[in-house]
């Protein structure tokens, strides 16, 4: 586009959702961000006087107000407080969209974006190049975690403690395509990229209960990302690439439900598909719809539609706390659920640790670009989980697992990351 | 614009990351949250150190460079905007706890405390600090005393101003000055302390508090009460205190409010009602329980049709959600929320609000009322779209009306938010030529270069 006038009546089409902001500021007393920084372009407020000023041509600097929104973990946490009930992230995320355009992306995230995200055959090739060769370049620090540092990689990812790739990623199972068992159900399992080359034992956990309660099972092994990153980083062409390589897969709809691990993942196909993505066709958009309708977070469809509830504990259950990732609680209202799935497993006491809602500060590639503030708003989730003194810390989000995961890590702490679903999966023959 | 050698004089002092002056950030500190237009500073400093906050001070007063001192940017006067350009002094980096002591129930904090952090570390340590301004999760201790802030507890427990024991403060030279003291009885010298409170910004920049504290209630008890009409609803809150019954929060909604709460947050109010009030008595339990049982007998025999009194937490509640609904209901209702205080007698509410009524008809606004009926303090929220530029002019016409009739009725132009730019012009209205001299002489006194924010309480 790269053309200013489009993008003043791209940017006044959201006029009407910016003028709903107030100015009260209430917005301050919840993001995470601000917290730290204490600067007024980093909390929503300041973000949504700056597009206006933009959009009302009062301020020049484009690149400049782009910086500042990019600024944000997209947590949600201030739409959740908002008095007026201005939509903010959605505000940010056709704004992003809207000023990329004009200024355009990146040349790194050009190139991770439509280089590698929407050619999944050679971004798993690459990730299996990476799995081979890791164990050069790291060393394990913490056997609980399973984290390890890397001296020869320090500068290109500083100094975090990195959970390994897995050895196979969860793809290698091959496609599923299951009857309905016992349950009469039959979901799509959409895995997510997290899960498929890291955390692959949740995967894994996930198919064992969707067997024991014989939910049948449809998992491509050939769906993308969810377009949520390329999203947050303004990148509109990827993300409708990527809805269209998973509609291709999950656009017949021939399951109940479509299950995610992730709340990220499952925000994205509830939300944030309906509302972007203007190039996509209107068949297309039908099917994003039914998706819409259709999916839904692992620890909702255990607990709402499989049934599942608590148990009593057994002596000597081991300490868990619950980090409420903010996708899932904040836009999808997940939260009562997590804690029903942990106490499904006798062998656990629930112990809730102060601000459980919190962000625990990585915001997806919000850690990759602002790592130092993204460690400071960690720390504290950090210190949360430590004063609970628990064994494990739950949370149902593979970004959040691998932010705590660095953060204890860093700590010392030997508490265990794991996702609910895996510690519900133990109870299971 | 200031120059890159003062720029780098406040770098200096504060380090590089402290000063902005990108156009993007100064456009971020020329707003606040009155519905005026913004203005932007030349420069953001934002001091972490009290020494640094002397020397900034000095750095403007050398230069003539007007001086805006914002905490969390809440104001709703316009009195963090900088309405002058110059300097925005950034206080949110000053967030320390200096003391709470339990002994002497005082606390001692920086300016840039957070309301709601404040009360929550003294409720920690047994103790409380009533002042709760409706911004209180955000706003700081620094911008209460400024713009001495009420809230919901005023009518038992007084506002900000009744808490303030010592201010510390830099003046206009940049010279650390301390005023009060940690002692209940204190009447060394001129009484500064409740010279600075409510002076937002204008006579000194303000740095530290010493704040007094107060046991907390053993007991509290809060009930619903519904009236087919302003004038019952009025006659019940006058007939509560003329019995000797000072409860700790007695709320008022209009109609039009009630509507507006129970479209968007469903909590069961009678659509078709008046008005009604919230109230809380609280103190030792045996009083709780009599008072409560008075304030009953007193709605009902005033025409109260229905009264829900709160048996338990859960039930207080509710009772309660109706309250902190209302803002964000009528706020969703239209793009622009004006929110003003307009403040009277509480003997005058019901002429109040025939006025309110009046100008809303005369004006063809939309106005929702609610707010402290214990003390007059009434909050008329004209919804409204800034952005219509004739629909505005009548907002603008229609809120010098609400203060002309407010003062009529021996009210005042601000019960808590303060007179900022939004109404320094109505401030003869309310005294006379001869206060407003004797304040421009103070102010003149005290800041001779006119840099203190200027512009704010006085006008030009």
């Amino acid at each position: 586009m790269a053309d200013l006038n489009q993008m003043l009546k791209m940017l006044g089409e959201l006029d009407d959702q910016l003028v709903n902001c107030m100015r009260c500021g209430m917005c301050q007393s919840v993001c995470p961000l601000f917290a730290e920084t204490g600067r007024e372009s980093d909390v929503a407020r300041g973000k949504i006087a700056l597009l206006e000023f933009l959009s009302h041509e009062m301020l020049k600097d484009a690149k400049a107000v782009k910086d500042r929104l990019d600024k944000c973990l997209l947590c949600g946490s201030c739409a959740a407080a908002c008095p007026s009930g201005v939509k903010v992230v959605d505000i940010f995320l056709k704004a992003r969209a809207i000023i990329t355009a004009y200024i355009g992306l990146s040349p790194v995230k050009k190139a991770i974006f439509r280089g590698m995200l929407t050619k999944p055959a050679l971004f798993n090739n690459l990730l299996a190049l990476g799995t081979k060769f890791q164990g050069f370049f790291t060393s394990p620090v913490n056997d609980i975690i399973g984290s390890s540092c890397s001296k020869l990689l320090s500068p290109l990812l500083g100094d975090r403690h990195l959970l390994s790739l897995a050895d196979k990623p969860l793809r290698s199972i091959g496609n599923l395509n299951t009857a309905p068992g016992k349950s009469g159900l039959k979901v799509a399992f959409f895995y997510g990229c997290v899960v498929d080359k890291m955390f692959t034992g949740v995967g894994e956990a996930i198919l064992k209960v969707f067997k024991h309660h014989g939910v049948g099972v449809y998992m491509p092994i050939d769906q993308v990302c969810c377009g949520v990153p390329s999203l947050a980083s303004g990148d509109m062409k990827s993300f409708e690439d990527l809805v269209r390589m998973n509609l291709k897969l999950f656009g017949k709809g021939d399951f109940d439900y479509i299950i995610t691990p992730c709340g990220t993942c499952t925000s994205a196909f509830h939300h944030v598909w309906p509302l972007m993505g203007t190039g996509l066709s209107q068949a297309e958009r039908d099917q994003i719809e039914m998706l819409a309708g259709k999916a839904m977070d692992i620890n909702a469809f255990i607990v709402d539609i499989l049934g599942v509830s608590v148990v009593e504990p057994a002596a000597g259950a081991k300490k868990v706390t619950i980090h409420d990732p903010c996708h899932l609680k904040k836009s999808l209202g997940v939260s009562g659920q997590v804690r029903t799935v942990l106490k499904a497993n006798p062998n656990l006491n629930v112990v809730e640790m102060s601000g459980s809602d919190v962000c625990c500060g990585c915001g997806g590639s919000f850690n990759l670009q602002h790592y130092s503030v993204s460690t400071k708003i960690g720390k504290k989730k950090r210190d949360s989980i430590a004063a609970t003194g628990a064994d494990i810390v739950a949370a149902g989000c593979p970004a959040c697992m691998m932010q705590i995961a660095d953060m204890m890590s860093q700590a010392g702490d030997r508490v265990a990351i794991k996702h609910p679903v895996e510690l519900y999966a133990q109870t299971l023959g | 614009m200031v120059s890159q050698s003062i720029k780098q004089a406040f770098a200096s002092v504060v380090g590089n990351d402290n000063v902005m002056d990108a156009e993007a950030d100064k456009h971020s500190y020329s707003y606040d949250a009155a519905v005026l237009d913004p203005v932007l500073p030349s420069l953001v400093v934002r001091p972490t150190t009290m020494e640094a906050v002397g020397k900034v001070v000095k750095l403007c007063n050398d230069n003539g460079l007007p001086i805006t001192v914002r905490g969390a940017g809440t104001n709703l006067s316009g009195g963090t905007i900088p309405s002058k350009g110059g300097i925005v002094l950034l206080t949110n980096a000053l967030d320390q706890i200096i003391e709470i002591n339990e002994e002497d129930m005082y606390a001692v904090v920086q300016t840039g405390v957070i309301t709601a952090k404040f009360a929550n570390a003294v409720a920690a340590k047994g103790l409380f600090y009533p002042p709760d301004p409706g911004s209180q999760a955000a706003s700081t201790l620094g911008g209460n005393v400024a713009e001495n802030a009420g809230g919901l507890r005023g009518l038992k427990y007084g506002v900000t101003k009744d808490y303030v024991m010592g201010v510390n403060f830099f003046d206009v030279d940049g010279n650390y000055c301390k005023s009060g003291s940690k002692t209940v009885k204190c009447v060394t010298g001129l009484n500064i302390p409740q010279l600075m409170v409510g002076s937002e910004g204008t006579l000194a920049v303000m740095s530290e508090f010493i704040l007094k504290l107060v046991p907390p209630p053993q007991a509290s008890k809060a009930m619903m009460a519904i009236f087919p009409d302003i004038m019952t609803a009025s006659r019940s809150v006058s007939a509560i205190i003329a019995n000797k019954v000072v409860p700790c929060t007695l709320e008022f909604m209009d109609n039009f409010t009630i509507g507006a709460v129970e479209g968007f947050a469903k909590v069961g109010l009678p659509t078709d009602a008046g008005s009604l009030l919230l109230i809380e008595v609280d103190g030792h339990p045996g009083q709780v329980a009599e008072e409560a049982e008075k304030v009953e007998k007193i709605c009902q025999e005033n025409g109260c049709t229905r009264l829900q009194v709160a048996k338990d937490a859960v039930e207080r509640n509710k009772v309660w959600e109706a309250r902190r609904a209302a803002l964000s209901s009528l706020a969703r209702l239209r793009p622009t929320t004006v929110l003003e205080d307009a403040t009277v007698p509480r003997s005058k509410i019901p002429a109040m609000m025939e006025a309110l009524d009046k100008i809303a008809k005369e004006y063809k606004l939309t106005i929702g009322t609610f707010g402290h009926a214990g003390d007059g303090n009434l909050h008329p929220t004209i919804l409204c779209d800034r952005r219509d530029t004739e629909e505005f002019h009548r907002v603008e016409k229609g809120v010098d009306a609400i203060f002309a009739a407010a003062l009529e009725l021996g009210g005042t132009l601000s019960g808590e938010h303060g007179i900022g730019l939004a109404k320094s012009k109505y401030m003869e209205l309310e005294t006379n030529k001869a206060s407003v001299l004797f304040s421009k002489r103070l102010k003149k006194a005290l800041d001779p270069n006119n840099i203190l924010n200027p512009g704010k309480i006085l006008g030009d």
